[in-house]
């Protein structure tokens, strides 16, 4: 990883002047030992009228790997996330930026114990990173930079050669050109560097956002972008300790057959509500779910597929449920299901009516038998069509509650959500999605098959020609008398 | 209470069951503890006044009474749980005590016997008085004993003991001698060969069938075999009489053992004229008996009466019964264990169709003995655990199934027709249904053990079976087309030789160590491992995986499906077909479908997204950076900075990164929809009825090998091999070259793998079934571009492979396990159970390098 600052000068102002304020010789090339590798510092050019520095630092991607190596079994949580195929070697990341602030520590400060009148004083300065890893392409790079004052160009690289097909890469070739204060510049890109990495940062401080505060001093508060930095750059703690505790099996399951686990661990999606727009839809199909619930006479309730918990929450908020039990297959959805409960400081009594339990509707369960009413709600959508006659059997044929309530998007309405492209589905892990002839049918076989009644009820505002964007189907449980006409013999066997 | 001399000399004989809780009755003083000790083994024999002495160090401490009984109930039951018969020695003279006693053998379903010293109070009184410890035992004591036996003589029956020995006056007990009596239902002497035959209900003409196929002539075996009848004679078919009569008659002359089934037990409650409905084709049977003779009647009743609920047979090894029997029932005697016998265990909850729900007692059976039984009508008769079913529904239009002992062969005739409609179909629809169940969370949820065959008992802990069940759930195919997931490979021990991680010399060598001499180098192809089961026709596949609409599948490693798309699948999997078809295959292997591990290239097909954001990335990343470093440091050496071993050592990073991109290029190549994707098969798994994975990897290749020549498609690809003796040098400098030209041009290594599967160690653990070494090369995508360092390949070089050869015999012992349930025919969640172990180990904590 590398990057140089490049300055102009006359005889009365040398460029050179630049190695005061960095502290550094420019006639010499100088190494520090930094907590991820050796940091090189030196010039390619020292004249008066142009001056380089060069800050390159060698980084050891073993010791990187091998560094949270904890004992025995593949060492610490990090070290199976880290790979030995890693570009922190390359790449402008949040590396760099802390062999930085530790390279040109009293540059980054503002001092210059030899020329202290060289602080402040705003230089004709040229940064180039050769490769910046930069989420959100060179147009964030542009937005970040760019009202800070530099003429900014940002070239994305390509991915490889090779492979025209395959597009460009995240990384840039970053040029920054404009007058500025050494100090100023450098405690932007300290912030900058990282924010665009947003990346795990493999350093972890308690002090962060202090560090935050003072280097982004003087610049960071009139930022247009100020929300996104800060979130950007407080962001990779949280989710790497947690990372870490969490999903560690899946990561390993994803490692084992070359899928980034991102693909597999999508039940929740954290930082986005994943229910569609409008929110209010959402709601209303709570509502409508609790409505139908209420009107059945169900007091102990299964929330099959319960995600974040949402549906949960709602019924617990309803003192006619007396039981509530989520189930869903996701371990990370069941954590943050059990976050958004509370579940760990919730009151005893409220505590008894709900459990969340790991469980997936391709296999028969036991334990949820003898229930009054199931919910699956947005579910079926995320199960492939061959694999739903398992889930319609765990459902209707072994658990079999009275009354099963199952929602699903009507894709007929796909057509009214404008920010949705044609032909997409709502959700990218959705499997399919079913008009309303499509989902009535099923439900109907599935009715009969099982020995139940259905009913039909739209969620959301019913569309005259395309229908409503949730189609409900109530199903309730032939008494025994009913179902004997199903099954006309009724006789028992063996 | 004669004392003639004549009776003197009589023995007075006393039948005492052989496993049996002995109780002996009679007021202090009366010889019990002479009985005991006379009669019995000093270890079988429990005295009170010992638990006594063992709870307060005085045997005669009544203050210490309830502890010393707790005591002595404790060590008897767990006696009577061992099947030891057992003796208590106490005075057993108040109801209140015995009862305790009669519970304690019901509980362990073992006969309570009574034995009542009835010996006249002065006698009791004078041995006390000549002990020193009970010199001072008021005589009031003695007299309430007495008295309180005499109350309990008439009751001892009632209360539940169902032998009650009465011993009057000291002479009667001196003459008393035991006889052990084997209990009803133990003939473990008798070996056989038996042949068991499963459920008939009245279906006469296929029991003829069935026998004559079995060589009995005129119901008695040429070769003096003996048939077993598991019960459910009668009823629901058209000749419950004549199936009645061909039975009883093989029985009497010797020829057949039965036992009895629910439905011959409420016939026989009907001949004796109790009041029973007329239900589940009773009907059927009383109509069928009007013309038969009071005589018949009064026969048929007596056979029943007789019918003993189980039988253990051959020294033990085999358990027969009507509706199966859990361990510990097995050679016991009580109404619980006839209960279960006939009619079995039922949860308490009834199922879709109303009917009483079955408890699964069969999964849990961990017992030596085999159990056959019958009863719940199944559509094919398959062992688990050691137990079977012969119950395949002959009245229901189903076939008539026996097994012959000890052959363990299984003998059917299919049903002349439907002779009753079924309450329910015998499977139910749900997927798996048909093999007799769908697929229960209970059977891989949380941490559990398999049972393998090979490597013992392998276990999943929670966290694991946890991640597994979400990919299993959300993104595998459907397991009934996933009877395999491949295991991990261990790689070879970490080369010392100067450039090298890895290196075949250390594959070899281990191999000779284990003893294996002869091995297979098998080049290792550049893709993604992939399982193909491959079906003749979508006929087949409903037939044996009970699909609909497909003809197999193709999946990775994590048993999702490599395309998306399943026409793509299909026709990957009709040009399989195609090149099996054109090779002879399916006649010479005799089946209608095949299991093959394989490898899908190019990798880039699956792995794609890895390879853009994470090796091009680097490759994108490397390649800009380094022209851009090296300018700037030339210029400053250039003008005479002396920036050491920089330059040379930026140059050098410079190349290793180049290589790094060389590398992960060679395994993406631009596909156009099946254009460019080559499978490469390595073994076939398994075919109808049996495991493959026993045939050595000789003639493994040599089937693929005419599998690929056959194929017109262009799909199949060929794996080099190279044969090694591993304890001839010249052979392993051969290998050892092959893989060192293979590696230099890119190739991404080999597989060691000893030539004759399933190869074990001196010690006879299995060793390794292959070992991978990968080429130096491919290891920078590993390991990182710049590994090949000295310092970073010492420091590499620090790996630990104890962990990954662990996990690859464990996912290897639960790979074999899968593919043999799967060759035996067991239901699908006895197979998915291995396949979902295997998922679940892949998520341990393992360096995922290696």
């Amino acid at each position: 990883m590398f990057l140089t600052i490049s300055t102009t000068g006359t005889h009365d102002r040398p460029a050179t002047d630049l190695g005061f304020l960095l502290h550094k010789h420019p006639e010499k090339a100088q190494a520090f030992s930094t907590s991820h590798g050796r940091a090189h510092v030196f010039y390619p050019e020292a004249s008066a009228e142009r001056c380089t520095a060069a800050l390159l630092l060698e980084v050891d991607p073993v010791a990187l790997v091998r560094r949270g190596k904890g004992k025995g079994r593949g060492g610490a949580a990090d070290a199976a996330l880290a790979q030995y195929v890693n570009d922190r070697p390359y790449a402008a990341s949040s590396l760099l930026a802390v062999a930085l602030s530790a390279v040109f520590k009293s540059a980054l400060n503002g001092s210059c114990a030899a020329r202290p009148e060289l602080v402040g004083r705003p230089l004709p300065l040229r940064i180039e990173v050769p490769v910046l890893p930069a989420r959100g392409g060179a147009e964030l790079v542009e937005k970040l930079f760019g009202p800070l004052g530099w003429t900014v160009t940002a070239e994305p690289v390509a991915l490889d050669t090779r492979f025209p097909e395959w597009g460009d890469s995240r990384y840039v070739r970053l040029v920054l050109e404009g007058e500025a204060p050494l100090a100023e510049a450098l405690r932007q890109l300290y912030v900058l560097l990282p924010v665009l990495d947003d990346t795990k940062h493999y350093w972890v401080a308690p002090d962060e956002v202090d560090k935050l505060l003072r280097a982004g001093e003087g610049w960071l508060a009139e930022h247009p972008r100020q929300q996104l930095i800060v979130n950007r750059y407080l962001a990779g703690r949280r989710s790497l300790t947690r990372e870490a505790n969490e999903r560690l099996e899946l990561v390993r399951l994803a490692d084992a057959d070359d899928v980034d686990v991102e693909e597999l661990d999508n039940a929740v999606d954290e930082n986005a509500d994943t229910e569609e727009k409008p929110v209010p839809l959402a709601v209303q199909r709570r509502e409508a779910i609790r409505t139908a619930l209420r009107a059945s006479g169900a007091h102990r309730v299964l929330d099959l597929g319960c995600g974040q918990g949402q549906l949960v929450q709602a019924l617990l908020g309803d003192v006619t449920f007396t039981e509530v039990v989520g189930v869903d297959v996701s371990m990370r959805a069941l954590t943050v299901a059990s976050r958004r409960l509370k579940l760990e400081r919730m009151g005893e009594r409220r505590a008894e009516r709900v459990t969340l339990l790991q469980g997936s509707l391709a296999y028969t369960d036991k334990r949820l038998k003898g229930y009054d009413a199931a919910v699956l709600s947005e579910v079926i959508e995320h199960v492939d069509l061959d694999r739903l006659p398992a889930v319609e059997y765990a459902v209707f044929g072994s658990a079999r509650p009275a009354v099963v309530l199952v929602t699903t998007p009507n894709v007929e309405y796909n057509v009214r959500w404008e920010t949705l492209p044609a032909g997409h589905t709502r959700h990218g892990d959705h499997r399919f999605e079913w008009n309303r002839e499509e989902f009535r049918g099923w439900a109907r076989a599935v009715a009969e098959r099982h020995g139940y009644d259905v009913e039909f009820t739209p969620v959301g505002p019913d569309d005259p020609e395309v229908g409503p964007p949730t189609q409900m189907a109530v199903f309730t449980l032939r008494t025994h008398t009913d179902s004997s006409t199903t099954n006309p013999k009724g006789a028992k066997a063996a | 209470m004669s004392t003639s001399p004549e009776n003197a000399a009589a023995p007075r004989e006393l039948p005492v069951t052989d496993l049996a809780l002995v109780v002996l009755v009679g007021a202090s003083g009366s010889g019990k503890s002479s009985f005991a000790r006379k009669h019995f083994k000093p270890t079988e024999v429990i005295s009170s006044d010992f638990c006594r002495g063992l709870v307060s160090d005085d045997e005669n401490d009544q203050s210490a009474s309830r502890d010393a009984f707790d005591v002595l109930h404790y060590i008897a039951g767990k006696r009577l749980a061992a099947g030891r018969l057992t003796v208590v020695d106490a005075t057993n003279v108040q109801q209140d005590s015995r009862k305790q006693l009669v519970q304690l053998a019901r509980q362990h379903d073992v006969l309570p016997i009574a034995i009542v010293l009835d010996v006249p109070e002065e006698v009791c009184a004078r041995r006390n008085a000549g002990r020193a410890d009970r010199a001072d035992m008021p005589r009031r004591v003695i007299e309430r004993h007495t008295r309180e036996l005499r109350r309990s003589l008439r009751h001892l029956e009632r209360e539940g003991f169902r032998k009650v020995h009465v011993l009057r006056g000291v002479d009667e007990v001196e003459r008393a001698v035991i006889r052990l009596e084997k209990r009803y239902n133990d003939l473990s002497h008798l070996t056989g060969p038996f042949d068991i035959i499963g459920d008939i209900h009245g279906c006469r003409s296929e029991l003829d069938t069935l026998l004559g196929k079995l060589g009995y002539v005129d119901g008695a075996h040429p070769e003096g075999r003996r048939a077993v009848f598991v019960g459910d004679l009668v009823d629901r078919g058209p000749d419950s009489p004549g199936v009645l009569r061909r039975v009883m008659s093989m029985v009497r002359s010797g020829n057949a053992l039965c036992v009895p089934g629910n439905h011959e037990n409420k016939f026989g409650r009907y001949l004796k004229g109790r009041g029973v409905q007329h239900t589940h084709g009773l009907a059927e049977t009383i109509a069928q008996m009007d013309g038969e003779s009071e005589e018949f009647r009064t026969e048929v009743r007596e056979f029943i009466d007789g019918l003993v609920s189980h039988y253990v047979l051959d020294e033990g090894k085999l358990v027969v019964c009507h509706a199966g029997l859990p361990e510990k029932y097995h050679g016991r005697t009580s109404g619980r264990v006839r209960s279960h016998a006939l009619y079995g265990d039922t949860t308490g909850e009834t199922d879709e169709f109303g009917l009483p729900v079955r408890y699964p007692w069969a999964e849990e059976y961990r017992g030596r003995a085999a159990v056959v039984y019958g009863h719940t009508p199944v559509p094919n008769a398959t062992w688990l655990n050691n137990t079977i079913c012969l119950d395949t529904g002959a009245v229901f239009g189903g076939k008539m199934t026996a097994l012959r002992w000890p052959e363990r062969e299984l003998v059917d005739v299919p049903a002349e027709q439907v002779w009753y409609e079924p309450a329910k179909p015998l499977a139910t629809e749900a997927p798996g249904g048909h093999e007799g169940r769908p697929l229960d969370l209970a059977d891989v949820h949380g941490r559990r053990s398999v049972e393998t065959r090979t490597v013992g008992r392998v276990t999943v802990r929670e966290e694991n079976a946890a991640a597994a069940l979400e990919v299993m759930s959300r993104f595998a195919v459907d397991p009934r087309l996933l009877p395999y997931l491949p295991p991990t490979m261990a790689p070879t021990a970490t080369s010392q030789a100067e450039g090298y991680l890895e290196h075949p010399a250390e594959a070899f060598a281990q191999y000779a160590a284990d003893g294996v001499e002869r091995v297979v180098c098998e080049e290792k192809h550049m893709g993604s491992r992939a399982v193909a089961l491959v079906c003749r026709d979508e006929e087949v596949a409903r037939e044996r995986f009970g699909t609909e609409g497909v003809t197999g599948s193709l999946c990775t490693r994590t048993g999702r499906p490599f395309f998306s798309d399943r026409a793509v699948t299909e026709e990957i999997l009709r040009r399989v077909r195609a090149a099996v078809d054109e090779a002879g295959l399916w006649a010479e292997l005799d089946t209608q479908w095949l299991l093959l591990d394989a490898e899908l290239l190019p990798w880039s097909l699956k792995a794609g997204g890895l390879l853009r954001s994470q090796y091009a990335a680097v490759g994108a990343a490397s390649g800009a950076v380094f022209p851009a470093a090296l300018a700037a440091l030339e210029a400053a050496t250039a003008r005479g900075v002396d920036t050491g071993d920089l330059v040379e050592r930026q140059r050098a990073r410079a190349t290793d990164a180049e290589a790094f991109t060389e590398a992960y290029r060679r395994y993406c190549w631009s596909t156009e929809g099946l254009d460019g994707v080559r499978l490469a098969p390595f073994q076939i798994l398994a075919a109808q009825s049996r495991s493959l994975a026993g045939l050595g990897h000789d003639e493994q290749l040599a089937l693929l090998d005419r599998m690929v020549e056959h194929d017109g498609s262009g799909l199949l690809q060929t794996t080099r091999r190279l044969y090694v003796d591993t304890g001839d040098p010249a052979s392993v400098r051969a290998g050892v070259d092959w893989w060192l030209e293979m590696t230099g041009r890119g190739g991404e290594g080999m597989v060691v793998k000893p030539v004759r599967a399933l190869a074990r160690d001196g010690k006879g653990h299995l060793v390794q079934p292959g070992i991978k070494c990968r080429g130096r090369e491919y290891l920078r995508i590993i390991y990182g571009p710049e590994y090949t360092r000295p310092d970073n390949l010492q420091r590499l070089r620090n790996r630990s492979l104890g962990h990954k050869r662990s996990l690859a015999i464990r996912e290897y012992g639960l790979g074999l396990e899968a593919l043999d349930r799967l060759a035996e025919g067991e239901p699908l969640w006895r197979v998915h159970e291995a396949v979902f172990a295997v998922l679940a180990l892949e998520s341990e904590p393992v360096d995922p390098r290696l």
